[in-house]
């Protein structure tokens, strides 16, 4: 790597950008490889002297390393300051927390809309195609950097459980404890499905331009602005909508149209139009691709347990929602199934709650009880103060 | 509850140091902690409620919250030296096939129950007429999680049925210290207000782990 973070010099609040050298390329699952990464991360916290209090956060799908501070582009608070802060489950007092960009991504690690070293134009569809364990080597390549041997906890929701799970596969013995929050190990059929809808709204924009977009100056931002709604309905429930929404109107009396009449419609349209401002076209397709092909039971001969058996020193606790239908309980059932198959130390609790997919973002005390209870009593085994 | 506790301690006192031990129905995980503590195992926990599981989380404990009528399914054949199913077997749905399970799971279960025969049970529903409310058996009938309870010779004869080995056996009662027993003597039937068992099955599967047995013969010492 062309630079090794001076560690003293990292304050509180921190992060920046890491670019490696000729070196250390990235060896992609497709057999590409990706040359010059840059990853992009903050931090909260410091390092303890014995480098034992590194947490690293995996972002979800659309999300990004500003875990915990204002958003650059947006200036909306980090998205998940409710467990990450002062007081909080994760708390920059006690842990190192990081968090970086997954590689694909659009918002300083390469991605397709990087440019491409070789060429020095950008990568758009030139850009390989990556899995999660690429996400998890790139974090590995980091955190190497940042001269961290072992993780005391891996923790993500979402695409970031799905981190989670691979770290554990991958690298068990650089990770002490593991957190899946609403994830799975493995995409089903439906949420494939979901995702090529997704895909094809923004393929069919015409200013997407076969994913030249950048070099031709537009944004195919309509089509990203539709797989952005359809996906969010996704991460709702119906008795959520129901109760945020209902049938309320916008205005008095219907428009006769097809303007947004109901408020539901409205507010789906802002979440369009307001993701596009801050998320790249390219970058959803590959992304949502590498989620796509994530099975983390494939390389084992189909059977989950075995990607867990040499991880039976992590300490393991899962969480799911009983209104999420995206990644169900049922998912993370089949997941605790395997560790407790492969003899793993695995904890699990079903949160009870209407939020859906998204309640891992949002304010949940019972979460917010389970993780604080279940980091404590890590940090003890981990001999934290 | 101090028969409670004394449960706690017979089971202490059952359980080999360092093996590996589910508790089913592990509540907020005070016995997992106890064994985890005394006997140094690894334990391992099974509860319906989320609460439960949450205050096991904040022990530190591996507790995964599921329902033993339906997840015992999920845990590999003979992956524990000892299962714990304590004072629950009586709540689930299908004890015979929850018994059955625990010991496919483990090399040998400890199970305790509260005793359907005791005399002031029967002495209860013979003079009152109605349900019994006694020490373990605390609440009416229309709010009692207690859907199959059974009294001693029904267990007893149960075990025989499946197969299962009683091991040891050892009457409870309120603030009393456990009582080595015989379970299938009738008296014991009208004293024993709580039974626990050490059950083990007898050419059962065999154990893909290394052959370890655990004390025995002076488990239920008084």
């Amino acid at each position: 790597m062309s630079q090794e973070k001076d560690l003293s010099r990292i304050g509180e609040t921190d992060g920046g950008s890491i670019r490696f050298g000729p070196e250390s390329t990235l060896k992609l699952d497709s057999g590409a490889h990706l040359h010059g990464l840059e990853i992009a991360y903050c931090t909260y916290g410091r390092l303890n002297a014995a480098k034992s209090n590194a947490v690293l956060v995996c972002h979800a799908l659309t999300l990004d390393q500003h875990v915990a501070s204002d958003h650059p582009l947006t200036g909306k608070p980090g998205w998940w300051s409710q467990f990450v802060g002062e007081g909080r489950p994760l708390d920059p007092a006690r842990h190192f927390i990081i968090c970086s960009n997954v590689v694909g991504g659009c918002m300083g690690t390469t991605g397709p809309s990087s440019i491409d070293p070789r060429t020095g134009r950008v990568f758009g569809l030139t850009f390989p195609m990556i899995t999660i364990a690429d996400m998890v080597r790139a974090q590995v390549m980091l955190i190497d950097a940042l001269g961290i041997d072992t993780l005391f906890a891996v923790v993500g929701g979402s695409m970031g459980g799905m981190q989670v799970l691979q770290w554990a596969a991958d690298y068990p013995d650089r990770v002490f404890s593991a957190i899946c929050i609403a994830g799975a190990a493995r995409h089903s059929a439906q949420n494939i499905a979901f995702h090529e809808v997704g895909r094809q709204a923004i393929m069919a924009d015409p200013d997407w331009r076969g994913g030249d977009y950048a070099r031709e100056g537009v944004r195919p931002e309509k089509g990203l602005a539709v797989a952005r709604m359809a996906a969010h309905i996704t991460y709702l429930s119906e008795a959520a909508l129901q109760r945020k929404f209902g049938r309320e109107m916008q205005r008095d009396g219907l428009s006769w149209g097809f303007d947004a009449d109901f408020q539901v419609e409205s507010y789906l349209r802002h979440q369009g139009a307001s993701f596009v401002d801050r998320f790249d076209a390219n970058s959803y397709l590959y992304i949502t691709r590498a989620m796509d092909y994530f099975d983390l039971a494939a390389s084992y001969g189909g059977v989950l347990a075995e990607a867990f058996r040499r991880a039976r020193e992590v300490r393991f606790c899962v969480l799911s929602f009983t209104s999420d239908w995206l990644y169900p309980t049922a998912e993370s059932r089949s997941i605790v199934r395997a560790l407790n198959a492969a003899g793993c130390r695995a904890s699990f609790v079903e949160i009870e709650t209407d939020k859906g997919h998204d309640a891992f973002l949002l304010d949940e005390p019972v979460m917010e009880a389970a993780l604080s209870g279940f980091l404590e009593a890590v940090a003890q085994a981990r001999g934290l103060t | 509850m101090n028969a409670i506790r004394e449960d706690f301690r017979e089971i202490l006192r059952l359980v080999r140091p360092g093996s590996r031990v589910l508790e089913i129905g592990c509540g907020e995980g005070v016995l997992l902690e106890l064994l985890a503590r005394e006997k140094q195992v690894d334990g391992r926990g099974l509860e319906i409620s989320a609460d439960g599981v949450s205050a096991c989380l904040a022990k530190g404990l591996a507790v995964v919250q599921g329902d033993a009528d339906r997840d015992l399914a999920d845990y590999p054949t003979r992956g524990f030296d000892y299962v714990v199913l304590s004072q629950t077997l009586q709540q689930m749905r299908d004890p015979r096939r929850v018994l059955a399970e625990l010991l496919r799971i483990a090399e040998r279960a400890v199970v305790s129950l509260p005793n359907f025969g005791y005399w002031r049970v029967r002495l209860g529903l013979l003079l009152t007429g109605r349900m019994p409310m006694t020490g373990c058996l605390s609440e009416p009938w229309w709010s009692t999680p207690n859907i199959h309870l059974c009294t001693l010779r029904d267990f007893t004869s149960l075990c025989d049925e499946l197969g299962v080995r009683i091991e040891d056996a050892a009457a409870l009662a309120e603030g009393r210290k456990a009582r080595r027993m015989d379970p299938s003597r009738g008296v014991e039937n009208w004293r024993a207000e709580q039974a626990i068992f050490l059950l083990s099955r007898p050419g059962g599967v065999q154990s893909p782990r290394p052959a370890t047995s655990p004390p025995r013969g002076d488990l239920f010492a008084n």
